[in-house]
């Protein structure tokens, strides 16, 4: 049957075939006949927006999921993966967005957890050590065998969780979205070492939704949208706006404009600002800044470096323990959150899950979170429901939120119609100042365009602008003025356009600006 | 389907999961008591006789509901801010020990001034024994569960002393004196030796109250916006110790309305132990109710006339333990709704077969 032998031929081409994969969730069908091929030895991203069904393929085939229908092959053979034990019999490794390690354990101890070597009935730390070392050194993957997980950067604990899977002896390596925590010298260094394992003949699932790091690793790309396979391209033959109206299904503007304005006057001023995190360690440590009228300042930065506790501070939701905090010229120090609120303080914080909305209230009761004792919403203690309605309707309507409904509870929205709701409810308080934490963080691409329209318009209509956010990529095209914070302080502070990507990177990683010119004069800068 | 048949369907849904966890749990009772050899026909027959079909039996159910409805009201209350009210029983004497400290000395005051100031001190010593806990709560972190059982302990002990004690009057069973006429509550209707006590209209009157309150003040809105998320409460502006300290207050006023009306109504004085767990029985109301004013009201009186049926079926050789039974099922299906849901669900499911339609993926974000 000469037929059935091509066919064989050609599965054994492929580390991984997933045949017509169709996944139904009560309601939804996530994966819609979906059939993703990945070629031995090649790096193979996966694209797509949030919710476009990468992830769920993704756990099907490390078994966390069982498909409801399609086939499964993994080197040509038909395999039957019911859960991740399964998986790493077969070869294939996981690196998970967020870490699976342990913090006290040393680097060495994390590797080897679940599958140690043993001297007698006795761990044998020694042989871990040793093993541990010869993969790190075999595939570049810089590592401190003896160091705790705690103690050591988030660059390297993803090295860590690489190395784990190449340990249970993977050769089928699953990354999802592995650069979202890292600076970009970091995702540089993890290239480096996708390449060498690539060389070394190991075959690379990258899962990610940023196009140019796509462009830059991978060899073949499919993309997906609304559960099915809508590309299937080589990377060679394709660009960032094809693959872009592949994930969106239309056509997108990439670059936003950002039309040249005068900053106003200094509403926003603080001086030597100290904050503690919530285990009383200084996140913030004598922070100084200014931000204008018809101004965005954008605070780059690696998450965890202090820009969370920063952005409560400033909105009321955390002391102050030392420091001036001054609004329009008076002090506002540790003021409260209503206080803040009248003065015409609106904050768009950076978890909308936990802080930003009320799941089980409708939309109309989200809207008015904050303003909901204002005389515009109430008198004298009741509720004015019919103004509320209307003014929910409005702001439905304008904010484009759907389904455009207002009795809908907020908590049945899409992740980004709840920051539509979010974004809608702080701008109708027509703020002065408004606090913007991640604002685009697990939005569409559709989404992310809208979110930063609005930021634009308000910078047009006066409002000053502090804008939080881990994507350099969204600061460098929003931001008229940069500050990047590493360990609660100030690297420096300077004009959009006037440093390259890469002496950002430099003072993400903890080099202050006068370094980083210093390096610049000495030519140590190298291009990414 | 469009979003306003969803919220349509998800209100019906919300009336019938608590009817159906009430219906199957007299189909699996009525199991029990065919097993032990009764008829189970019979056995509600003579329930549903003893608890409506006679006046007498519904002036027995009326005044069983009453406090039942306002205990079941100051649990809801809690539950809605966030705040697990185990104190009702505790609350309920101090609100009992008020009406009658302060109805014993009423006796030349007329019953239109008498009666509201006997019922607010009720309620004010309801609310102050619940802000206890809720201020402990506020200031400390102090759990409101451990604080209020052991403040129910307290209050106990405080009815025992009063009763032994300061108030002691008669012989036999510890008890205090009568309070003031004036300071009675008038009966609706009398039937024999019972009434049907005028208590209910206070009752309902104050459950349509913590409707409102809930549903059309801001006062609801900050207490609702605590108790899904006091993240996002916080976030809004909104206190959240002041707002835990309110809805403890409100909710301790509830029950101490209830052990008020107690005293007012029925025995006109207190002894020991004459909340007789019904605190506790507001949890299993609250739960039926779905936490929701007028739901507490058809859950208390579906409590009420299981209790005041059960005599009856006791007299036909169906032991009244059985209730207990029925109870517990029905608090099991009420609190693992989703049993009932998915039941319906396939229900109507069987009834349109449609292949689901590709909304969006099933990644979490």
């Amino acid at each position: 049957m000469p037929q059935t032998e091509n066919i064989q031929e050609e599965l054994n081409d492929y580390a991984v075939y997933m045949k017509e994969i169709t996944k139904v969730f009560p309601r939804v069908v996530a994966n819609d006949r979906v059939t993703f091929k990945v070629k031995k030895g090649e790096i193979h991203a996966l694209i797509g927006e949030n919710g476009a069904g990468k992830t769920t393929l993704m756990n099907q085939l490390y078994g966390l999921y069982q498909p409801t229908s399609g086939e499964i092959y993994i080197k040509g053979k038909k395999v039957d993966i019911k859960g991740p034990s399964d998986a790493i019999d077969n070869g294939i490794g996981m690196v998970h967005q967020h870490f699976m390690l342990v913090e006290n354990l040393s680097v060495a101890e994390n590797v080897v957890l679940g599958s140690e070597p043993k001297r007698g009935i006795t761990f044998n730390f020694k042989k871990a050590k040793k093993d541990v070392k010869e993969l790190s050194e075999k595939y570049g993957l810089k590592v401190d065998v003896e160091a705790k997980i705690e103690d050591i950067p988030v660059g390297m604990q993803q090295r860590v969780e690489i190395i784990k899977t190449l340990y249970r002896g993977a050769d089928i390596l699953i990354l999802d979205e592995p650069t979202a925590v890292l600076t970009p010298q970091e995702t540089q260094e993890l290239f480096e070492i996708l390449r060498s394992l690539r060389k070394d003949g190991k075959t690379i699932i990258f899962i990610s939704h940023k196009l140019k790091e796509v462009l830059e690793i991978s060899d073949n790309i499919t993309v997906m949208r609304l559960g099915k396979v809508t590309g299937n391209v080589k990377t060679s033959d394709t660009n960032e706006t094809e693959l872009a109206n592949m994930m969106v299904g239309r056509e997108v503007v990439l670059s936003i404009d950002r039309p040249r304005i005068e900053p106003g006057e200094v509403l926003v001023k603080v001086e030597n600002l100290w904050i503690k995190d919530n285990r009383k360690l200084d996140a913030v440590r004598g922070l100084n800044f200014e931000v204008r009228k018809n101004q965005i300042l954008g605070i780059a930065g690696v998450a965890g470096n202090g820009q969370s506790e920063l952005a409560e501070a400033l909105t009321g939701l955390r002391k102050i323990e030392s420091g001036k905090y001054y609004f329009q010229g008076k002090e506002v120090t540790n003021l409260s959150v209503k206080e803040l609120r009248e003065l015409g303080i609106a904050h768009v914080p950076e978890d909308r899950q936990k802080r930003g909305m009320v799941h089980e209230f409708p939309n109309y009761f989200n809207l008015i979170l904050g303003s909901h004792d204002k005389p515009q919403f109430s008198e004298r203690g009741f509720l004015k429901l019919d103004d509320i309605r209307d003014f929910s309707k409005d702001l439905i309507e304008k904010f484009d939120v759907r389904p455009p409904e207002i009795d809908i509870y907020t908590g049945n929205l899409s992740g980004g119609n709840q920051q539509k709701v979010i974004i809608a409810r702080e701008i109708g308080t027509s703020p002065k100042f408004i606090v913007v934490s991640q604002p685009t963080r697990g939005l569409d691409v559709g989404a992310i365009e809208y979110v930063h329209k609005e930021l634009i318009h308000l910078r047009q209509e006066g409002v000053a602008i502090l804008l939080i956010s881990m994507e350099l990529e969204e600061i460098l095209s929003l931001s008229d003025r940069i500050m990047v914070m590493y360990e609660g302080k100030s690297m420096g502070e300077f004009e959009n356009g006037q440093l390259t990507i890469e002496e950002i990177g430099l003072m993400m990683a903890g080099k202050s600006l006068d370094e980083v010119k210093l390096m610049e004069e000495a030519g140590e800068i190298k291009s990414l | 389907m469009t979003s306003s048949s969803k919220l349509m369907k998800s209100r019906w849904m919300s009336f019938l999961v608590p009817f159906l966890a009430v219906v199957v749990s007299l189909l699996i009772a009525a199991i029990i008591i065919l097993a032990i050899g009764q008829n189970p026909l019979k056995a509600y027959g003579a329930m549903i006789k003893g608890a409506v079909g006679s006046r007498l039996s519904w002036a027995d159910n009326i005044t069983k509901m009453t406090s039942l409805l306002l205990t079941g009201l100051a649990v809801g209350f809690g539950f809605r801010a966030g705040v697990f009210n185990i104190g009702a029983e505790g609350q309920m004497a101090m609100g009992g020990i008020m009406a009658v400290a302060v109805g014993l000395n009423l006796g030349n005051v007329p019953s239109a001034v008498a009666i509201p100031l006997t019922i607010v001190a009720g309620m004010a010593g309801g609310a102050f024994w619940a802000s206890i806990a809720g201020w402990l709560k506020a200031k400390t972190g102090a759990h409101e569960v451990i604080s209020t059982i052991m403040l129910n302990w307290i209050a106990y002990h405080i009815t025992n002393y009063l009763v032994a004690g300061p108030f002691a009057v008669g012989a036999g069973v510890p008890k205090s004196p009568e309070i003031a006429q004036s300071a009675q509550l008038p009966a609706l209707l009398t039937v024999q030796a019972s009434t049907i006590p005028s208590s209910i209209l206070i009752a309902i009157v104050a459950a349509i109250a913590i409707y409102i309150i809930l549903e059309k003040t801001t006062t609801g809105y900050e207490v609702k916006a605590v108790g899904f998320n006091p993240y996002a409460a916080e976030y809004g502006g909104i206190s959240i110790s002041k707002n835990i300290v309110l809805t403890m207050a409100i909710s301790g006023a509830l029950a101490g309305l209830a052990g008020a009306l107690e005293v007012m109504s029925v025995h006109h004085r207190i002894f020991g132990a004459f909340t007789s767990d019904r605190g506790f029985d507001g949890i299993t109301i609250a739960l039926i109710g779905q936490n929701n004013p007028i739901g507490i009201i058809f859950a208390a009186f579906l409590i009420s006339s299981l209790r005041s049926g059960s005599n009856a079926m006791q007299t036909i050789g169906v032991p009244d333990d059985i209730i207990v039974v029925i109870q517990g099922i029905i608090i099991y299906f009420v609190a693992a709704d989703r049993i009932i849901r998915t039941w319906i669900m396939k229900a109507t499911q069987l009834g349109k077969k449609k292949s689901p339609k590709t909304i969006q993926g099933g990644e979490e974000e």
